[in-house]
């Protein structure tokens, strides 16, 4: 894992104590609202439904033990006992008082975290895959490159105030498990003649605007992805809509500009950046690279597992997948419990996971977008025990992928831009869908849900996607069938007229129904829809 | 009717103005009339709220009732947490926002 040098640890540190002498300011009247806000913003403290909410970057989803117990710690102390992992592998503070946030900033300092960036239309947290270091399909581990660019992006004096929030995803396998062409800029890591660079996807989004990005250069060589990223950077900066926010993310410009007339002032801002020797040393990139370096893996471990607890070998089934290195797993923690709050996990359970990782996982964890958690290195050996204490927990659920495996904003519950609560939509799914037998039976179903248009809970990229919106003060939802955010991208369509709670509910029975009737040999929920189309799904909805 | 509310400006709470003050229970809101904006200003100026506004609101057998869900569940609490609600020990609570 990456650790702070003295020039990343100033640096946090020193924005603790400006922010600590800026909420001062604010609690005598010397700022003012107006005044404040956007000070705030940039440290990640919002202002909700209920409270301020502080929102944590999580550096492409990796923790240490150490920080995910302080995760719990700030829970416990300064909220409610508990956080919300989020779509963008963040975590949500919900219940948060203006006076503590230094504080509590100055513990994350404390673990090499911030809240820097969470907000703010700059380069956010870069996102990556969940695997990286530890899947065999992958041509790199991309944190390397996450963690570079993450330093890159950290108040670059260019890239502060963009038109519009900034979203850079780091992937290097052919699985998508990051939802990478559903960023502003995806980066997908390939090798080519031994090697290693990037292919480079820009305009991708979801919002009210969704959109899978287009491929705009098929190789940049490693030590000159800095380089080009800022040349996208700044050719969006010079012609992205600062007039209307609806039009103002790099995905509008890319369409309206056209592919081609950007990669061209993409290239020819590039071929400038060239001739200005601003690529990092190769040094600098050595120097992180060194820190995501394997861990010693044991040798010669059993690749045995014992399956004779039928509830451990349905987990294990499920849950674990096979890891690079022999004798070794990847577990996924599922955040979904039947009838539970995606995403959401008590100091308890955050502090059980930190333990976990410190104990059976080489002390890391990743958080998902997909809003689960990652044990990356597990011994099989261990793969027992690690069950046996997530399941006292409340964390054994056997559902990844599956249709109760649902991504969920936090929606009208606690979010001031939702028209509809989400959570509830998803705790009533799991419930009627909690049969194991039949979830496996529907096999890989992703359902996504969202609040409100934003689309934090991905609904575009859902195999079967929900919208909530507000019909004159009444919640309702549309449903739409067909996205995908894998290597298989696409946006999902709406069938058609909305539902109430319940109903909406009832309508996705009815798809889940249509797919078991018409699928063929092997095919995925998603398959089935390609295959057959719209149609006879909005059929079987409407009648 | 028309209720005044914001949220506390240290510890963020939810709050609805109460003719003499600020309280966390909308039952304690009262008619600001037209005097709404007036009073947001002045309390915001005063350190005690932030971002206030006025809605509208109906008198009902339950108290009063903000007219949109959204300040509805900002009154109560969220619906998926009772127990972190104004009315943890009322499992149906989350009903009236609906």
């Amino acid at each position: 894992m990456y650790r702070y040098d003295n020039y990343d640890q100033s640096i946090v540190e020193a924005r603790v104590d400006e922010f600590r002498d800026q909420v001062q300011r604010r609690l005598t009247g010397a700022l003012t609202e107006d005044q404040f806000k956007p000070l705030r913003l940039m440290n990640g403290l919002y202002l909700q439904l209920h409270a301020y909410m502080l929102r944590v970057a999580i550096p492409y989803g990796t923790l240490s033990g150490r920080q995910m117990r302080k995760l719990g710690e700030i829970a416990r102390k300064y909220d409610k006992g508990y956080g919300h992992f989020t779509t963008r592998t963040n975590i949500q503070y919900n219940w948060i008082k203006l006076a503590d946030a230094p504080d509590i900033l100055a513990e994350l300092a404390g673990v090499e975290m911030h809240a820097i960036q969470t907000s703010g239309n700059c380069i956010r947290n870069i996102s990556s895959d969940q695997y990286a270091g530890v899947s065999a399909d992958e041509v790199a581990d991309p944190r390397p490159w996450a963690e570079l660019l993450r330093q890159w992006s950290s108040f670059h004096p260019e890239f502060t105030y963009l038109p519009r929030k900034f979203k850079i995803c780091v992937i290097a396998a052919e699985e998508d498990r990051a939802a990478m062409r559903l960023h502003d800029i995806g980066l997908k890591l390939v090798e080519r003649d031994g090697a290693i660079g990037a292919e480079v996807y820009a305009g991708g989004g979801m919002g009210r605007t969704p959109m899978v990005s287009p491929q705009i250069r098929d190789f940049v060589p490693e030590d000159e992805i800095v380089s080009y990223l800022e040349a996208c950077l700044r050719v969006y900066n010079r012609h992205g809509r600062r007039d209307n926010k609806y039009k103002a993310r790099i995905k509008i410009l890319v369409h309206e500009l056209g592919v081609e007339e950007y990669k061209r002032q993409v290239e020819e801002e590039f071929a400038h950046m060239r001739t200005l020797g601003l690529n990092p040393p190769t040094e600098e990139l050595d120097r992180i690279r060194a820190h995501f370096a394997g861990p010693d893996y044991e040798t010669g471990l059993s690749d045995a597992i014992d399956r004779s607890d039928p509830a451990f070998a349905l987990w294990v089934d499920r849950q674990v997948v096979a890891h690079r290195a022999p004798g070794y797993a990847i577990v996924n923690i599922s955040l979904k419990p039947r009838g539970g709050i995606p995403g959401d996990a008590s100091a308890e359970q955050i502090e059980l996971v930190a333990a976990l990782a410190e104990q059976y996982s080489l002390d890391e964890l990743r958080v998902t977008h997909a809003q689960n958690l990652v044990l990356p290195h597990v011994r099989k050996a261990d793969l027992y025990a690690v069950w046996q204490k997530l399941d006292e927990a409340g964390l054994a659920e056997a559902n990844l992928d599956l249709i109760t495996d649902i991504i969920a904003c936090p929606g009208l519950d606690y979010c001031s831009l939702a028209n509809a609560r989400s959570i509830p939509l998803a705790q009533k799914l799991s419930e009627r869908f909690a049969a194991q037998d039949r979830q496996a039976e529907l096999g890989e179903l992703k359902v996504k849900i969202s609040g409100c248009i934003n689309a934090c809970g991905h609904h575009h990229a859902g195999h079967i996607g929900v919208l909530g919106v507000d019909r004159k003060g009444v919640e309702n939802f549309q449903l739409s069938l067909g996205g995908s955010g894998a290597e298989d991208a696409s946006v999902g369509q709406i069938t058609g007229p909305g539902f109430s709670e319940d109903g909406v509910v009832d309508a996705i029975e009815k798809v889940t129904d249509l797919y078991l009737a018409e699928r063929q040999e092997g095919e995925r929920f998603l398959d089935t829809y390609r295959r057959i189309g719209m149609k006879p799904f909005k059929e079987a909805i409407y009648g | 009717m028309k209720i005044l509310t914001g949220n506390d400006l240290v510890t963020g709470d939810v709050v609805w103005w109460a003719g003499d003050g600020w309280s966390r229970l909308v039952g304690d809101a009262v008619d600001v009339g037209e005097r709404g904006d007036e009073l947001a200003r002045a309390e915001e100026a005063a350190l005690r709220v932030v971002a206030p506004y006025v809605i509208d609101a109906t008198v009902t057998d339950e108290g009063v009732r903000p007219a949109h869900i959204k300040d509805r569940i900002r009154a109560l609490g969220p619906t998926v947490r009772p127990d972190l609600t104004l009315k943890p020990n009322d499992a149906d609570a989350g009903n009236w926002v609906i």
